[in-house]
């Protein structure tokens, strides 16, 4: 009788379970995740803290008065030296839901304003990095994969768009619209909008995807999978959706942390710069100017939200590396001009 | 340098007998070094007749001179016109529509040249033939300014500036009576250059001057040197005193939180820019004793567009004027020892000025406290509660504050308000342009002569009031024919009865403020800080600090 093992067929694990497998190991990447995640989490209970606190962020409180061990104490406070010149708001009290990081120059707590601040930070940086894929991949792919004139168009159009100095046009599209919003045709977005700074920042990395995406469409085109679905007469448009979409998909994901990234720091420096978010709502980057005329007496106004785009910026760095290893370890695949 | 402390010490001798002694001596003992000054840029361009600056006419009082100036005097002394250039005032003729000077002789430009008559006709051709700022305003009422207006390179102003070199008088005739024109001819826009100057903007390029100093270098993006004008031997020490220090450097670049410490340290004497509110409690109670605190004929408001919805509601704008807590806005702006709460159009110690407050919780001569209550009821009245309302801001950090601060109380009166900072570059013309819907915004307005014309007629006459112009300064939009009309009763009496004009204009002042076209917000206060070894700080009501009188040895 033989006692010959039978070979079982090996189970295999897909490559999305093998990148995910591969990026668990990560540590960094993890860690960055986490302390991302968890920032975001602080900025979505934005609201719950305010009411908690019993404080309104957004409107001025120069006369309020709060109490720390059982003592009145004015928000701002008057220099009772000298000349008795000029107000300083209260610094830290590093009890949370009582000024905890102190108040800006109108008042406001300081701690509920940065999760606010965040909050847009992040949603504007999160749309308009959807914004941007979605319109990036779609001409990259049109570009790719139709060439000709419509190649020639859409590259020459992004080469313009690649032409203009980053914030130069950003600064210079936020000028335009900021006072009087976008209308055209039935599109209308007034300005103070958050979809302003959403859509300014997500035009202006639109080379940034597209360029990229044109280039692995052009491989993918040429690629003997690709003929042979065109030489069975399948549709263009199929033939985008179900072969080369899906071979550009970690492409993708890739870019989404990194995009993000650049997108909170443009977005933070058209708030600094009075051109983005509007006064009285919040972003890291109009904390950053409020506290600009404190720097003196209370620096933190500004040096947190800077810490905390500083650690948003790095952590999706980071976690954007890893995922790039982990998704795509041979991708060439870049966001400088380089 | 004996002659002329001897001709300071003459003049001072005629100035005033208890003067005379102490100038000689402080001459003597503190004349000479170098005053070091800082700005964060430069004031623009050089040009006298074109520069509309605070900085540069600060910068321009003892480097050139026109027929008569304002006084060199300390305070409100500093409002008075004397003769500069001029012998005496003029002789007024003609039912207060001629003037005739009679010039000064042995006056020199910082070129050698000689000043002449010709001089002053050229300067005054000048004025339109560079299409100067206030060349179709200030200067508009001369015989032949309506030719030189509408033909600028041509201008003549024939039968207007009438020189006859050798009677060495100039006459100046205007098509009807003004009783502020002494003080147009006394402003920098009037100023006496060299009859070859270029009819074209200076830029960058000093313009030979008759003052105590002169402009020997500048580059707009360094700084400005400005050193003693070798010709220049005291006339009148009440129109242009000899200065002290021998050179005035003024440097541009430095931040205010920078030049601060740099004055801290003695690097700098003095800074153009205001103080950063951050360091205002920490120098106001460490360096008390180089500190200036003076008053300013100045205004901070808010325009409510009265052609717009919804502030072309009388009802809604009155609601905006009882909201607004003026105690907060001088809070933001430093406190109460640098603003004074303020409800009316002219400034405390003006020309015309008397208390008047309507919308407050106590109405009466002065503002004490927000009536938010009659507010909401105005509003209601109006039938504009929730209506969207803008307020345009400057992109400075007060500004703003002032914008964040005034978003939040029309927010509580019951509007849907926002608040727009725009860059300072553009935001005075924006808001003055209809085409951009402004509703609501924040300026400010600083005087140009001590007259109240300057403030009421120039920021509420129906004339101030151009369609789609950046140029209209009257930026609410303001017209009301019976104010209209007292405002040109006021301006003619004037001529004849300051006294009773001044009079009228404290009563078109209420009328005014009743009317709500704008909300006073506060009347600001300067404040210098100079270094340690700065000394005889003197304040000029007209034209600020009054450098070249100061000392730094």
């Amino acid at each position: 009788m033989s006692n010959q093992a039978v070979a079982m067929p090996r189970k295999t694990r897909g490559p999305w379970a093998v990148a995910f497998a591969k990026l668990a190991t990560d540590r960094a990447a993890m860690a960055s995740l986490a302390v991302f995640l968890l920032i975001v989490l602080a900025c979505l209970s934005a609201p719950l803290y305010a009411k908690w606190a019993g404080t309104d962020p957004f409107a001025s409180t120069l006369d309020a008065v709060i109490q720390i061990d059982g003592a009145d104490v004015p928000v701002m406070e008057q220099s009772t030296e000298g000349l008795g010149l000029g107000y300083t708001p209260i610094g830290p009290t590093w009890r949370l839901g009582n000024y905890f990081l102190g108040a800006d120059s109108q008042g406001r707590d300081v701690m509920a304003r940065m999760l606010y601040g965040g909050l847009s930070s992040l949603l504007i940086s999160g749309a308009a990095t959807i914004f941007t894929l979605i319109i990036g991949t779609l001409a990259g792919l049109i570009a790719g994969y139709f060439g000709g004139i419509t190649d020639t168009v859409l590259s020459r159009f992004l080469d313009v768009l690649w032409a203009f100095p980053i914030y130069l046009l950003a600064i210079s599209l936020s000028i335009v619209t900021i006072t009087q919003g976008i209308s055209i045709g039935p599109i209308e977005i007034e300005s103070g909008s958050l979809w302003l700074p959403v859509i300014i920042i997500g035009i202006v990395y639109i080379p940034y995807v597209a360029r990229p995406i044109r280039g692995q469409v052009l491989s993918l085109r040429s690629s003997e999978f690709v003929f042979a679905a065109i030489n069975l007469g399948v549709p263009g448009w199929r033939i985008l959706w179900r072969d080369i979409l899906p071979n550009i998909t970690t492409t993708l994901i890739v870019f989404v942390p990194l995009m993000m990234a650049l997108n909170m720091l443009t977005e933070s420096a058209l708030s600094f710069l009075s051109i983005g978010v509007q006064p009285p709502a919040a972003s890291w980057g109009t904390i950053i100017q409020d506290g600009q005329a404190l720097l003196y007496t209370r620096p933190l106004v500004a040096l947190v939200p800077g810490l905390a785009i500083a650690v948003c910026v790095m952590t999706l760095n980071v976690f954007g590396d890893g995922l790039r290893d982990a998704l795509d370890p041979r991708s060439k695949v870049r966001l400088g001009r380089d | 340098m004996k002659k002329l402390l001897l001709a300071a010490s003459a003049a001072s001798l005629l100035a005033g007998m208890w003067l005379a002694p102490a100038q000689a001596e402080y001459l003597k003992e503190h004349r000479g070094g170098t005053i070091r000054l800082l700005a964060r840029s430069a004031a623009g361009t050089l040009d006298p007749h074109i520069n509309y600056t605070d900085q540069g006419w600060q910068m321009y009082q003892p480097i050139y001179d026109g027929l008569v100036a304002f006084r060199k005097a300390e305070g409100m002394d500093g409002f008075t016109i004397v003769p500069d250039l001029a012998e005496a005032l003029p002789e007024v003729t003609n039912d207060g529509k001629t003037f005739t000077f009679k010039l000064r002789k042995g006056i020199k430009f910082s070129n050698g040249q000689d000043l002449g008559v010709k001089d002053v006709v050229a300067s005054f051709q000048r004025i339109y033939k560079i299409s100067g700022p206030t060349s179709g305003t200030f200067y508009a009422g001369i015989v032949g300014a309506d030719k030189c207006l509408a033909d600028t390179k041509s201008c003549t102003l024939e039968g207007g500036v009438v020189g006859d070199e050798a009677a060495g008088t100039i006459t100046i005739n205007i098509t009807k009576p003004d009783a502020e024109l002494l003080y147009k001819l006394a402003l920098p826009h009037a100023v006496v250059l060299p009859a070859d100057t270029p009819a074209e903007d200076m830029g960058s390029k000093p313009i030979p001057s008759t003052g105590a100093y002169m402009i020997s270098a500048f580059d707009p993006n360094k700084g400005m040197t400005v050193s003693r004008n070798p010709n220049f031997k005291q006339w009148s020490e009440e129109a242009q005193p000899d200065g002290y220090p021998d050179v005035v450097q003024y440097d541009y670049g430095l931040s205010e939180e920078a030049a601060v410490t740099a004055i801290q340290n003695g690097e700098a004497d003095w800074m153009y820019d205001a103080l950063p509110s951050d360091r205002l409690g920490e120098l106001g109670s460490k360096s008390m004793d180089q500190l200036h605190i003076s008053p300013l004929s100045a205004w901070w408001y808010a325009p409510l567009n009265t052609r717009l919805a919804p502030f072309d509601n009388e009802k809604a704008r009155q609601a905006v004027a009882y909201a607004v807590d003026r105690n907060t806005l001088v809070k933001l702006f430093g406190g109460k020892v640098l603003a004074s709460p303020v409800c009316q159009v002219l400034p405390p110690d003006f020309p015309g000025h008397e208390d008047y407050c309507p919308f407050t919780k106590n109405p009466g001569a002065k503002w004490s406290a927000p009536d938010l209550d009659k507010a909401k009821q105005l509003v209601e009245e109006s039938g504009t509660k929730g209506q969207k309302v803008t307020i345009i801001a400057e992109d400075t950090a007060i500004s703003r504050s002032i914008g964040v601060y005034l978003q939040s109380v029309l927010t509580s009166i019951g509007y849907v308000a926002d608040v727009k900072p725009i860059s300072s570059n553009i935001q005075f013309t924006y808001i003055q342009n209809t085409n951009n819907k402004v509703q609501m915004s924040i300026t400010q307005w600083y005087k140009d002569y001590p007259a109240a014309s300057d403030f009421l007629n120039i920021l509420f006459s129906c004339a101030s009031f151009r369609e789609g112009s950046d140029a209209s300064i009257n930026i609410a939009g303001f017209c009301d024919k019976d104010i209209d009309a007292k405002m040109q009763k006021a301006l003619d009496l004037g001529v004849t009865d300051q006294p009773a004009a001044d009079k009228l204009w404290a009563e078109i002042d209420k009328q005014v403020t009743d009317k709500a076209p704008a909300v006073g917000l506060f009347t600001p206060k300067r404040l210098d800080f100079v270094s340690k070894r700065v000394g005889n700080f003197k304040f000029n009501r007209q034209f600020n600090w009054m450098i070249t009188q100061s000392w730094v040895q």
